[in-house]
């Protein structure tokens, strides 16, 4: 016997409603769960003293705050304009040749490679041929080269979407190339942009395994980005193996969560904010 | 009077396809010169040619001349810019920038390297009364460019090419976006700025054409069929296909 259409519509609806429900639920649960545990044991005295080490993980998360954004600034800093520059001379200048496909195919690919792979290659480079050794120097370069194919990809689609009548616009009005992608083409895919440089942030931020083979896991304070370090990442995976602190592991991943809502918080109100004012609606 | 634009035996290829054949065309200095014939007839492939907009489509080619006083613009060490800064264009679709009202105007001189602010203001208020906007801009110069109607648009891409300050100006159908009172107002500021611009208009409309132009050329299938005075033209064509064409039997 056939269903009828109606009863299917029904039995598809409640399907999708039922995953929906269940999914966010979990979402929820882990959310709520290292939150409610986790903040209890955050205070001034967690976040400002360092790790002390120990089987029962004793101190706080200073350093690895500290740690987290030298990283979070030495690998953007390199990060950005690679990808960017990238990116514009994919979409604007790159002629459609055999070769700019096998770039885009490369770039995806790298994009499905797993983080530990780049760990590791970021070790035998940057940490051991270049004579880095374990520093977030290191951590960043490995980073970098992690994290490119996405924000290449994510600018140049950016890019890619602004209308094609800006360019005839300021070509027709004697504006060099060079001109017309500084002046007109970056301004207006600057929302798309900066969304995507701010994903990358949230990366550097969630990033552990990879980290943990090229920075190191030295809690102390890092006084340069040539000083190994341990980000908050990495911090959780140690408390969570070698100690038996599991409430700071929750607190401390209960830290990391606020930084990843508070960075997708702020890429949406700056893109919109940005997007208003490129429409002249601010 | 030498021309001011002179076309020689051009062609223009998009790939295999041929789509300008063996066009001959002289544009008079401080005329209205009005391009018309059915869509994929040419018109507007020929109107790129005149600056080098074409330039920007990879598969095109170009055999021929197009001479500007007197000297061919697509000679090997041309500067396409400098060609462009002489020869502007008005789209079909307004294009303004999603910038303000002023950035929009200033842009080209921006570019060209003017920096000083009074003479950019200078010439922000110029342009903008040459294209009969300045009036309803005034006040809120800072208003994105996108926020003013369809018509006002029209009249900005026009105020930020006459801010260039260019010898030539072609439009792309500029009025087919536009409601008959946008489209009136332009043509009324063609006139005007005919005194000081050669004005090369490419129209679907053919009422436009008659009313606004000096000078009429009529294209089909990629070749200029018939050229002439425009009031020649409409009323005494001396090709059969213009004929056809003007009376609306095809097009």
């Amino acid at each position: 016997m056939r269903l009828s259409p109606r009863l299917t519509q029904k039995i598809a609806w409640s399907f999708a409603w039922a995953a929906g429900a269940v999914s966010l639920l979990f979402l929820l649960f882990i959310v709520g769960y290292v939150l409610a545990k986790g903040l209890a044991a955050i205070g001034p005295g967690f976040l400002l003293t360092e790790p002390g080490g120990g089987i029962s993980g004793e101190g706080g998360i200073s350093s690895c705050i500290v740690s987290t954004l030298w990283l979070i600034v030495t690998t953007m800093a390199i990060l950005t304009p690679l990808g960017l520059g990238a990116a514009i001379y994919l979409a604007e200048y790159a002629p459609d040749s055999r070769l700019t496909r096998l770039i885009r195919h490369a770039v995806e690919l790298l994009a499905g490679v797993p983080s530990i792979v780049f760990g590791l290659f970021g070790f035998a480079i940057f940490c051991m041929a270049l004579h880095f050794s374990y520093s977030i120097l290191a951590g960043a370069l490995t980073l970098v080269c992690l994290l490119l194919p996405f924000l290449m990809r994510s600018a140049e689609e950016a890019i890619r979407a602004v209308p094609q009548s800006y360019r005839a616009a300021a070509l027709a009005l004697g504006a060099t190339k060079w001109q017309t992608v500084t002046n007109v083409i970056l301004p207006a895919a600057l929302p798309g942009i900066i969304t995507g440089v701010i994903l990358c942030v949230g990366g550097v931020v969630a990033e552990s395994a990879c980290l943990f083979v090229t920075m190191g896991g030295n809690a102390e304070m890092p006084r340069s980005f040539l000083d190994g370090g341990r980000t908050l990442a990495v911090h959780v995976f140690y408390l969570a193996m070698e100690t038996t602190a599991l409430d700071k592991a929750l607190a401390t991943g209960a830290v990391l969560i606020m930084a990843i809502v508070i960075i997708n918080l702020t890429t949406r109100s700056l893109s919109r904010r940005l997007q208003a004012r490129m429409s002249g609606g601010a | 009077m030498d021309p001011k634009i002179e076309t020689r035996q051009l062609d223009f290829y998009y790939g295999k396809l041929q789509a300008l054949k063996n066009v001959t065309l002289n544009i008079t200095e401080h005329q209205i010169t009005a391009l018309i014939g059915p869509s994929g007839c040419g018109k507007s492939t020929f109107l790129r040619t005149l600056n080098r907009m074409n330039d920007i489509i990879p598969t095109g080619r170009l055999e021929g001349e197009v001479v500007l006083d007197g000297q061919d613009i697509y000679e090997p060490g041309t500067d396409v810019v400098a060609v462009r800064k002489r020869v502007g264009m008005v789209f079909q679709q307004p294009n303004p920038f999603p910038k303000s009202v002023y950035e929009n105007v200033a842009f080209g001189p921006k570019m060209l390297g003017m920096n000083h602010r009074v003479t950019l203001d200078e010439m922000v208020e110029r342009s903008l009364r040459s294209a009969a906007l300045w009036d309803e801009v005034r006040d809120d110069l800072r208003k994105s460019g996108l926020a003013l109607s369809g018509g006002q648009q029209q009249r900005l891409c026009l105020a930020r090419v006459l801010a260039v300050e260019p010898e030539v100006i072609l439009m792309d159908e500029p009025c087919s976006a536009l409601d008959p009172l946008a489209t009136l107002k332009i043509e009324e500021l063609m006139q005007e700025l005919k005194n000081s611009y050669t004005i090369v208009i490419v129209t679907h409309n053919m009422q436009q054409a008659a009313r606004v132009s000096d000078w009429t050329g009529f294209f089909l299938l990629g070749e200029l069929v018939e050229y002439g005075r425009t009031s020649e033209l409409f009323s005494r064509p001396q090709d059969k296909r213009t004929e056809g064409y003007i009376t609306g039997r095809f097009g």
